[in-house]
């Protein structure tokens, strides 16, 4: 038996995304994110996107390019500190902005990646991220009910994978990929490097292909991979 | 007032320290010195901030600066980054503030229609680390006291902070409020007490200085 293979070009994976859609991205600062993918998404024209991304980059850089060129209506996230175009998007109210906890962003696309509907958590309980969340009694403790995300599209930027879409991340750019791409319907991966089918040891795969929909090789890093220089 | 946080450090503690000043704690510590640091994006074991030219791309902390690996340092994604602070790993978070009460309420995220960035990870910090200490300027710049009787902006969290390391003293939040524990040097605790909007308790002694 042999593995299918799920190589594809940048375009073709792009074309999957529809205006309305909610769409993942990988990332925490430059790490990780998928600046190819999010290139082709600018070049695809998609609109109306909900983004849910950990942080909105930095001017230029990024989903920043999304924001810029009006394709976002809505983005869940937890900082954009580094990003002074998106703050202003926000508070012109261009875009519609809901800001989460980091681990709970987290844990609650690892509920959409995992069936589960929702999950419990006293996290931001007396804070104003807890405004409209219901409120539920276990055990004599309160806790926020944290609902599931899932999205139509997640891309992701992985350092390694194979045709199959086995995928392994290099230090702090593993970061939001490895769970986004369990909670898509459709996970896009950009990679800097395909091996073979049995180039990546199984014991070092940290994404299983079986979550990955399409991968698409990196001809070359755009400066937007780099070193910031700051 | 670095020097003196960092002592706040002991042997063997996981320690995560927040964008800004404390972040630079990092530097009064020795290369030997037994310590683990954790970063919200993914790291135990940060090692020494690199230049650019050193830098490696793919390796930042949470607030975007280049840092280094140490023999023993693992890499992980966001939900066991979390899952290590939310079930009691870290023992000890230092934090930024704009804001600490007397019953050791924080408010370190959002100033309403000035600057509301997010929360990032700074909630989970607050409310779930062992121990959290607040490093801080004593008044913000225009001289307000950042130590109140009760915080005006956004909490991030209630009755989080135990410790207050500022530019003048150093104050435990203690059951009766704000409690000065030691002193600048060349600052009275008359000084301490007028820069700050609550009451503050005194030591019996003239406290230690730093």
């Amino acid at each position: 038996m042999r593995l299918p293979d799920k190589q594809c070009t940048m375009e073709s994976a792009v074309a999957r995304v529809k205006d309305g859609d909610t769409v993942m991205v990988g990332g925490f600062g430059v790490p990780g994110t998928p600046m190819t993918l999010i290139h082709a998404l600018v070049a695809h024209g998609a609109r109306d996107l909900t983004l849910i991304k950990n942080d909105a980059n930095e001017p230029g850089m990024g989903i920043d390019h999304l924001l810029r060129n009006g394709q976002v209506s809505r983005l869940i996230t937890t900082h954009l500190g580094l990003n002074s175009d998106a703050i202003a998007l926000m508070n012109a109210g261009e875009i519609e902005v809901e800001f989460n906890a980091q681990g709970m962003l987290a844990e609650r696309i690892r509920a959409g990646g995992s069936g589960i509907g929702a999950v419990l958590s006293d996290v931001g309980l007396g804070t104003e991220l807890a405004r409209g969340k219901q409120v539920v009694e276990m055990a004599g403790t309160s806790y926020l009910v944290e609902t599931a995300l899932r999205a139509d599209v997640a891309l992701i930027h992985a350092d390694r994978a194979d045709p199959f879409g086995n995928l392994a991340y290099v230090a702090t750019a593993r970061n939001f990929n490895p769970v986004m791409a369990m909670a898509a319907d459709c996970v896009i991966a950009e990679v800097e490097t395909v091996l073979p089918l049995g180039g990546l040891p199984a014991d070092t795969v940290h994404t299983p292909g079986v979550f990955v929909d399409h991968v698409v090789e990196l001809e070359a890093l755009s400066e937007e991979y780099a070193v910031v220089q700051r | 007032m670095l020097a003196r946080a960092a002592r706040e450090i002991a042997p063997g503690m996981v320690v995560n320290l927040g964008i800004g000043l404390p972040t630079k704690v990092i530097n009064h510590l020795s290369a030997d010195f037994e310590v683990c640091l954790h970063t919200e994006n993914g790291m135990s074991g940060i090692g020494p901030s690199l230049s650019p030219e050193r830098a490696d791309r793919n390796l930042i902390d949470a607030g975007g600066a280049y840092v280094s690996t140490v023999p023993g340092s693992a890499f992980f994604d966001s939900v066991t980054s979390f899952a290590m602070v939310r079930s009691g790993r870290l023992d000890l978070t230092m934090l930024g503030a704009f804001e600490v009460a007397a019953n050791g309420d924080l408010a370190n995220w959002k100033i309403p229609g000035k600057f509301s960035p997010g929360v990032g990870g700074g909630i989970e910090l607050a409310q779930k680390a062992r121990r959290v200490v607040v490093l801080t300027t004593h008044t913000d710049r225009a001289g307000n006291p950042k130590l109140k009787s009760e915080c005006v902006l956004p909490l991030t969290a209630r009755a989080c902070v135990a410790r207050i390391f500022t530019d003048m003293a150093v104050i435990d939040v203690g059951p009766n409020g704000f409690e000065l524990v030691e002193t600048a040097e060349g600052v009275t605790p008359t000084d301490v007490a007028a820069a700050t909007d609550a009451p503050l308790v005194l030591p019996e002694m003239t406290p230690p200085t730093f």
